[in-house]
């Protein structure tokens, strides 16, 4: 296990953007059974911290609230991202403010 | 080119700044122009620190009144923060000259400014399709389409295929199409930083009250040190007209192989600083986003142009970051004319190949934005190795102020002998370093 603190909970943060989430199609890909270390990577460097590891170590990862910044593709690409694409037609994040 | 007969002059990817300047250009000259934007509208998907140097806006719309624009305010405070966990150690500077017209700047939310810019374009005639996403583009890979083998020749978005002579990539710094348009691998992790950003509504009032700013102008505030608790990167607060933006932006490489707390736990700490929390008391937070920032400059460009094909803004890596100021939008408007005048001239001498578009290359050679970018080429370098700066450097500072401004009644030392001995925990030798290396890459 890391020690990545962690004491916000950016979830509640995200139910304030706006979104219209592709139920169908995960446009991000993740191998959870990739390595610990790239996912921990990701766990540092997602702005919407959708990848999380419990209590257990048991890793998770939601695209539903990405920003489609692309930082998880230039993070770690090549190891346990396995698919990044964009969001399909009016799908995705959507900025009031931006 | 025997018989191609594109749909189009010309295809604009990405409704952004570059993109829809580009468009502008265009369609003012006469050109059937087709911008495609992934976003429900152009701004969508957007999002900036940020503020926006006018001067090249001053360029492309050299008559209009820039009083009607929807800029959020005119930057009229510089403010820069060296924090330690403990402290913070600000430098606010004000000047008329940051506020006269061509040299003026101003803070801008996306979604709101992108929609205006690209409203331009569409009253000159272009036509703008959001909502849609281009997957990949049209190459010709043996020259039976266009007559030259390599030439991209249009855009596909699912089913969906439009041609045209000229192709200008503008669809920002997460680009997936570089690689097919120009053969540019994807960056590495060192040249790209990702940025979090939350904006927090609080009255024009209020607002014009804690930054000390007259109603319409306001703040840039930069934050180094602490924040990204000893790794490469920085903090940021941006006034707009009824709402402050605050963020970090970060090395993606130095956060992911070295931080104890994750980029948005960051903001979360930095919200939360003495001497920032009061700012953000009674505030709302409306939105929370993440970008990624292209860090690398001129040493991670793509190549600009291909047959067929010209790189923009965001997408081209057009950015700079020299700690006290963070530039991009400006290189990006000037992109978008640059690009748009060059693809204007192509289309009229009928030769829309890689030397076809040389005038863009040419353009940007003789401007500010690859002058600038050749300037400042040693700066990533030099930052990435500046290590002091975010660890080192704001306790020393701290250090010599409290020496200053703490009075417990024991007898005041000289001077000399207080501060010596604090430069001292850092070394001559490495502020001499510092400020050596500084001076040659800035």
């Amino acid at each position: 296990m890391s020690n990545i603190e962690i004491e916000v909970n950016v979830d509640e943060y995200l139910s304030l953007n706006k979104y219209e989430v592709d139920e169908e199609n995960a446009h991000i890909e993740v191998d959870l059974e990739g390595s610990d270390a790239e996912f921990d990577k990701l766990i540092r460097v997602c702005p919407a911290a959708l990848y999380k590891r419990d209590e257990d170590g048991n890793k998770s990862f939601d695209y539903a609230g990405c920003l489609e910044c692309g930082t998880c593709r230039i993070a770690c690409g090549d190891t346990i991202i396995k698919k990044w694409v964009y969001p399909g037609p009016t799908m995705g994040v959507e900025y009031r403010f931006g | 080119m025997a018989d191609f007969e594109p749909d189009f002059d010309a295809i604009v990817v990405g409704a952004g700044l570059a993109g829809s300047v580009a468009a502008y250009e265009l369609a003012k000259a006469g050109k059937s122009v087709l911008v495609v934007e992934r976003g429900n509208f152009a701004g969508a998907k957007n999002m900036t620190g940020g503020r926006i140097y006018a001067h090249s806006l001053h360029s492309v719309f050299p008559d209009m009144d820039f009083s009607e624009l929807p800029f959020e305010r005119k930057v009229s405070h510089e403010r820069i923060s060296l924090m330690a966990p403990d402290s913070n150690f600000t430098i606010d500077f004000t000047s008329e000259d940051l506020t006269k017209d061509g040299q003026e700047s101003y803070t801008i939310l996306r979604a709101v400014f992108d929609p205006w810019l690209a409203e331009q374009a569409e009253n000159e005639g272009a036509e703008i399709i959001c909502g849609i996403p281009v997957e990949d583009l049209l190459k010709d890979e043996d020259g039976s389409v266009t007559g030259t083998a390599g030439k991209i020749y249009g855009v596909r978005a699912g089913e969906d295929e439009m041609t045209a002579s000229v192709v200008i990539l503008a669809d920002g710094v997460n680009s997936l199409l570089t690689e097919k348009a120009v053969g540019y691998k994807r960056p590495e992790a060192k040249f790209m930083a990702v940025g979090v950003k939350e904006v927090y509504e609080l009255s024009e009032q209020r607002i014009n009250d804690l930054f000390q700013v007259a109603d319409g102008e306001g703040a840039a505030w930069l934050f180094a040190g602490d924040v990204t608790h000893g790794l490469f990167g920085g903090g940021i607060i941006y006034t707009n007209k009824d709402s402050i933006s605050i963020g970090i932006v970060a090395g993606i490489e130095a956060i992911a192989n070295g931080a104890t707390r994750p980029v948005y736990q960051m903001l979360e700490d930095l919200k939360a600083h003495p001497a920032v929390a009061p700012v953000l008391k009674d505030a709302k937070m409306v939105e929370h986003s993440g970008h990624m920032v292209p860090e690398g400059g001129i040493n991670m460009m793509p190549e600009l142009t291909g047959d067929g094909v010209i790189v923009a803004g965001d997408a081209a890596m057009m950015c700079v970051n020299l700690g006290y100021t963070v530039r991009g939008m400006d290189y990006a408007v000037a992109a978008g004319q640059y690009a748009g005048q060059a693809a204007v001239e192509a289309l009229d001498a009928g030769d829309t190949s890689k030397s076809g578009l040389a005038g863009y290359v040419n353009r940007l050679n003789n401007s500010f934005v690859l002058k600038d970018l050749n300037q400042f080429k040693l700066v990533p370098g030099f930052m990435e190795g500046f290590d002091r700066m975010f660890c080192g450097y704001p306790e020393m500072i701290r250090d010599m102020m409290n020496k200053m401004f703490v009075i417990d009644g024991t007898p005041v030392q000289p001077m000399k002998k207080t501060m010596m001995p604090i430069v001292k925990e850092v070394g001559f030798m490495n502020l001499f370093k510092d400020v050596r290396g500084a001076m040659k890459a800035l």
